[in-house]
């Protein structure tokens, strides 16, 4: 199915009337997107290879006969494209009625991960609730398979492909792979097995490419029916030093996901398991949430911010007084953000003339 | 990182040496995957077969703490056939001549005798090196963590010099950071022998700079590192602030670690969680965590990023900036009136020549790789382009020393530690996030089959692993990514105190612990009566 995007040069295309610039080797859907056209896709994901399964954005090419997957052709210099006609829309509409048909539902809910609502929203888009296709349907889901983060719900897969391809493209891993042909295919990986038998990480990335929610996000499924909207919050992972751009997402108060920024620059949209999936510790019970101080029995005790900050300056001074300038330390995080080395060092340097602060890169 | 992350997809040959990328950096080793993918060779050298080894056209399983006779010998291979870059050497390096003379010793043969690797595989690895258009270097804490952690490094150096891999597109000299800001808190100035921005404190004109922010005249000696300081706590040390680090459990040693924070007079502990060296604090100070504090952070690629709160404080939390100006305003020192996080990243930058082009406001979407030397520059992705900071890359001549311990009759195996895929340090954060168990629920020992079977132990037993400086009970995992005579574990699981063994030895230069070789002893439990 898949169709080798032949290399050209750029030049322009006639785009629904209209002359536009396109650069080498971008497709069709490419400069149409960059022309504010919102050509519908199903199996498409810009990270990966061009694969023009779900025919839904084709578009038509003067001079061929037939629509063109506009994911999969190439851009060629003086070609005239029309990217909505009333045949195209209508031919659409039928598609993602077929593919409607083929779930069990397709409202999931949105915590199922990044791509999730794709297929709910050409639904609405195309009015496609119509159930012309109704009755048999394809897929079955993989209800043992208990690892708490990926949700393999097969009933709601549509054989996109997306999870194989970025798995292999995107990830490098091979985990997921596909058996039968046709309307038997199944999404399956090494030996029709449990994920964590296989070469998949739990990087999360199949979660969040899926179109359908027929793999989800399993763990930020937990809040599904905790009331309230998703917002999400631009940040960075807190683990290693990729840097890493997530979403995190919330509702109310409560973290409820992680999910990963496509556009981070760091990571163009990929993650790993602890980025993706291990986050909990932030509102977890055993975070500390007051100060403690050690009392005359030797135990930590709750106390007052003004009590303990008043303790915590105290021993400095009286060090300061004791044994000189030189006998404070300071050990800054490589964890905590910047501001929090600055002052860490600054409290050294401006406090007590000296130079001794460090951080923990040495072990 | 010399070049961006995003480089790593662009080399023709890729040297990775002592980085288990794919567990500890995996969104990095995807960039990797796809350079293979497009046709890229990869050398990988480590110890253990680690996945990015199944990767590799040639895999160099060297001896733990043998990497300085390896480089040399790849080096010595370069010169000796020709591959390196005349042009490249004339223009930007000194020291060709000495270094030319030095590495004529270090034979394949003479090395295959110390790191164990046929002298063969160190050839070819050197000649795909020296052949490659852009050959990049990655390596991580497998080459800092020993007693010769800058002659390592050095050599990596020298073998990108000759080769004129630095200073473009898909090469360079790359170490991989392993925490998230890490490098952030060098480029914030704490470490004690620089100011922000890694302006050097022994600088007069530096020292001037400062007495006149800071008010006071600074000390033109650089300071103690974390590892002197905690040799001399209880003697010249007296009190500590420690934020966000859980020291006794990660740091080598935990014995030495313990006592000496037990030592000091005043212990103040900012974290998350009460750790265990929470535990030894006189002050406990609550910070609020990742995702519900606005800050900045810099990645492993010199990236300067904004960090956002998405949810509330838990409990009476506070962000470490704050709780810091705190204490340091009722000790009485001038200024620490901030108010925001951007107040204090903004003063940061108005002091470092690295971030003189930065500000709070600018670094929104993350664009910007440091040096960023003045306002409306685009940052600097590749470093030394066309030209060397200092001047001209120097060639350094380093020989070969064996770790600080070595193996004998009484510790008779090489112990490496290092970190897995699900869990991370002291497991503060993994350990607390659900599902984490599910894929790693226990501290192992892995060991090589055929070792499982000669010492007498069994794949899921017990057994009891001594250093010279403590033991600890571990359940063993028979596994062929360990070669015979050497084991693994990570230091991650707070019932299995992998750091009562470690701490042999440090680098002379840098202080950091030696926690990649350990020689230790091994031995079947034996079953309680």
């Amino acid at each position: 199915m898949t169709q080798v995007k032949p290399t050209s040069g750029a030049g322009r295309i006639v785009l629904d009337g209209d002359s536009v610039e396109f650069g080498a080797g971008e497709s069709i859907l490419e400069v149409a997107t960059r022309h504010a056209r919102d050509v519908p896709t199903l199996c498409y994901d810009p990270r990966l290879d061009a694969f023009g399964g779900c025919r839904l954005c084709v578009v038509e090419v003067e001079g061929v006969r037939n629509p063109v997957a506009s994911c999969a052709r190439a851009a060629e210099d003086g070609m005239v494209v029309h990217s909505s006609t009333a045949t195209l829309e209508k031919y659409r509409k039928t598609l993602v009625e077929m593919v409607c048909s083929e779930n069990r539902q397709v409202d999931v809910d949105p915590l199922s991960g990044l791509a999730s609502q794709e297929l709910a929203a050409l639904a609405d888009r195309y009015d496609a609730r119509t159930g012309r296709f109704a009755g048999a349907q394809s897929g079955c889901s993989y209800e043992d398979d208990d690892n708490p983060f990926i949700l393999r719900d097969y009933d709601q897969c549509i054989s996109c492909y997306r999870c194989v391809r970025v798995c292999a493209e995107q990830e490098g891993d091979f985990a997921i792979s596909i058996k039968n042909r046709g309307f038997g295919t199944q999404i399956t990986v090494e030996f029709d097995g449990l994920l964590n038998a296989s070469a998949c990480t739990f990087c999360g990335q199949c979660v969040q490419t899926c179109p359908t929610g027929a793999l989800a996000d399993r763990k930020a499924l937990r809040y599904a029916d905790t009331p309230g909207e998703i917002e999400k919050t631009r940040t960075i992972c807190t683990y290693c030093g990729v840097g890493c751009s997530v979403d995190v997402l919330t509702k109310g108060d409560r973290m409820v996901g992680v999910q990963p920024a496509m556009d981070g620059p760091a990571n163009q949209g990929a993650l790993c398991v602890k980025g993706q999936f291990a986050y909990d510790f932030v509102q977890h019970e055993d975070r500390l949430k007051t100060p403690l101080l050690r009392g005359e029995d030797g135990e930590l005790h709750p106390a007052s911010w003004e009590d303990a900050l008043e303790r915590a300056a105290d021993g400095f001074l009286k060090a300061l007084e004791e044994h000189g300038r030189h006998s404070v330390y300071a050990v800054a995080s490589g964890r905590a953000p910047h501001e929090a080395a600055y002052t860490t060092q600054k409290f050294i340097r401006a406090g007590f003339w000296n130079n001794h602060v460090d951080n923990c890169s040495r072990a | 990182m010399s070049n961006p992350l995003i480089d790593m997809q662009k080399p023709d040959v890729i040297f990775c040496i002592g980085t288990n990328m794919t567990e500890c950096h995996p969104v990095a080793a995807t960039g990797l995957k796809k350079a293979i993918a497009r046709g890229a060779k990869m050398i990988v050298a480590d110890p253990r077969k680690i996945p990015l080894a199944d990767m590799a056209d040639v895999y160099l399983p060297l001896r733990v703490g043998s990497d300085v006779a390896l480089l040399g010998a790849m080096a010595h291979v370069l010169v000796r056939d020709g591959l390196v870059d005349e042009s490249f050497i004339a223009e930007r390096t000194s020291g060709y001549p000495e270094l030319k003379a030095h590495v004529a010793k270090f034979t394949p043969q003479w090395a295959e005798g110390i790191t164990g690797i046929p002298a063969a595989d160190i050839e070819r690895a050197a000649r795909m090196y020296g052949e490659a258009e852009r050959g990049a270097i990655y390596y991580t804490l497998g080459i800092t963590e020993h007693i010769c952690g800058v002659d390592n490094v050095q050599s990596l150096c020298n073998l990108a010099l000759l080769t004129g891999n630095i200073g473009r597109e898909g090469t360079g000299i790359n170490p991989m950071r392993g925490q998230n800001n890490i490098q952030g808190a060098g480029d914030a100035g704490a470490l004690p022998n620089n100011y922000p921005g890694f302006q050097a404190v022994t600088d007069p004109a530096n020292q001037a700079k400062f007495a006149k922010l800071y008010g006071h005249e600074i000390d033109l000696e650089k300071g103690m590192t974390k590892v002197t300081a905690l040799e001399l706590c209880g003697d010249k040390i007296r009190a500590m602030l420690i934020d966000g680090e859980n020291t006794v459990v990660t740091d080598p040693d935990r014995k030495h670690c313990e006592h000496a924070l037990s030592s000091l007079d005043h212990l103040v502990v900012i974290d998350l969680f009460l750790t265990d060296t929470g535990k030894l604090a006189d002050v406990v100070l609550p910070a609020t965590a990742w995702a519900e504090t606005d800050g900045v952070c810099s990645n492993t690629e010199r990236r300067v990023q904004r960090l956002r709160a998405a949810v509330p404080a838990q409990g009476e939390a506070m962000p470490d900036w704050w709780i810091v100006s705190q204490i340091a305003k009722r000790c009485g020192i001038p200024g620490f009136d901030f108010e925001s996080a951007a107040d204090v990243f903004n003063e940061l930058c108005s002091l470092s020549p690295i971030y003189a082009g930065l500000n709070w406001d600018i670094i929104d979407k993350g664009e910007y790789h440091w040096p960023v030397p003045e306002m409306g520059h685009p940052g600097t992705p590749i470093l030394h382009q066309g030209v060397f900071e200092n001047g001209r890359g120097l060639f350094k001549l380093l020989e070969y020393r064996d770790p600080a311990e070595t193996i004998d009759a009484d510790f008779p195996v090489w112990l490496t530690t290092g970190r897995r895929l699900e869990s991370y340090h002291s497991r503060t954060q993994t350990g607390r996030s659900s599902g984490i168990d599910y894929l790693l629920w226990e501290e192992t020992l892995e060991v090589h089959p055929d070792d499982v079977e000669s010492w007498g132990l069994r794949d899921g037993d017990f057994c009891t692993m001594t250093s010279a400086r403590g033991s600890v009970r571990i359940k063993v995992e028979a596994t062929n990514r360990s070669p015979r005579g050497t084991v693994f574990t990570s230091f991650s699981f707070a019932d299995v105190r992998v750091n009562d063994l470690t701490g042999s030895g440090y680098d002379p230069i840098t202080q950091t612990a030696e926690l990649k070789v350990c020689p230790v002893r091994i031995e079947r439990e034996q079953a309680t009566v």
